[in-house]
């Protein structure tokens, strides 16, 4: 059975077209889900797609947070429904609760956009169970308030507990705090990414195929999760 | 009508490059001595009846401020020192 994955659209949302594709290209269905709606429509996964949430106002994902779909969505990653977050919804997942810290603006205050090379630190996520630890993919970050940012605490906390999904190498385009591009929940199940995989899964618009890797993943963690 | 000014500043800890950028640009002004600029939110609410500051309290922890990285203060003003206020 083909596994069905849901991407939210939000007012302002903008990537929501490309990760729709990506799910499709990775062998799911994708599955078009709407801010305003609380039901999630029966589907295996979610993916919070990029963008400009509600136009970014107040926080980046802070009135997104509040949204219908959110409602349901908070409670079905609590009980182990894979979530990943792209930019603004990592920013999203961030102001749920569902992930520790806050994304703010970058360092240096200019918008980043390039391709950037990340390192794979956990590979046991829901999200990133294709790759090896310690591999390094390729795939376009662009962001304005990607700085990921949370007490010295809570960063040694996701250190010691490898929930450091992806770090940041030759070159941190955000000021992250210890280079965080990805990060994920106690159960793996929850990620956030402030780069693009959706934007990396074919040849022709991206510069590598290494975001399909995520997609492929939650394809096969579905397969050996229990119904 | 009395109204709920809420302030949202960043917490002393968490970088603000807005304000580093205009405290970077006040030697352009002329302007040598300050030390340091932060720049915060300021938010005026007006209830339909009296001002509740814990209703405020409320909506500032759950919506206008992120504690994760900021902190925030609630107070009751009169309208005639509320911004835009004016005759």
């Amino acid at each position: 059975m083909t596994a069905r994955v849901g991407v939210v659209t939000f007012p302002g949302s903008l990537d929501d077209g490309d990760a729709a594709r990506a799910v499709r290209i990775a062998g799911a269905e994708p599955v078009r889900l709407w801010h305003g709606e609380a039901d999630l429509r029966g589907v295996d996964a979610v993916v919070l797609p990029g963008g400009f949430s509600y136009g970014d106002y107040l926080r980046c994902g802070a009135i997104a947070r509040f949204a219908p779909v959110m409602e349901t969505l908070v409670d079905a990653a609590r009980g182990g429904l894979p979530v990943l977050g792209i930019c603004n919804g990592f920013q999203i997942l961030c102001e749920a609760h569902l992930l520790p810290g806050a994304l703010t603006r970058n360092q240096h205050l200019h918008f980043r956009n390039r391709d950037q090379v990340l390192r794979i630190e956990a590979a046991g996520t829901a999200w990133t169970n294709t790759f090896q630890p310690g591999q390094e993919v390729l795939i376009p970050v662009k962001n304005g308030e990607g700085c990921y940012v949370a007490d010295a605490a809570t960063l040694d906390q996701l250190e010691a507990e490898g929930r450091v999904v992806a770090r940041y190498v030759r070159g941190n385009p955000n000021g992250s705090q210890r280079d965080i591009a990805a990060i994920t929940n106690p159960a793996g199940n929850v990620v956030g990414i402030m780069p693009h995989p959706e934007h990396a899964v074919e040849a022709l618009t991206g510069p590598s195929l290494d975001g399909l890797g995520f997609f492929t993943s939650v394809l096969k963690h579905l397969v050996g999760a229990p119904a | 009508m009395p109204r709920v000014v809420v302030d949202v500043m960043l917490k002393p800890e968490i970088l603000d490059p807005q304000g580093q950028a205009v405290a970077n640009a006040l030697p352009r002004l002329g302007v040598s001595d300050v030390a340091s600029v932060r720049i915060g939110r300021r938010i005026e609410i007006e209830f339909t009846g009296e001002p509740d500051l814990d209703r405020a309290r409320e909506i500032a922890d759950k919506l206008l401020a992120n504690p994760v990285i900021e902190d925030f203060s609630v107070r009751v003003v009169e309208t005639d020192e509320t911004v835009g206020a004016r005759p």
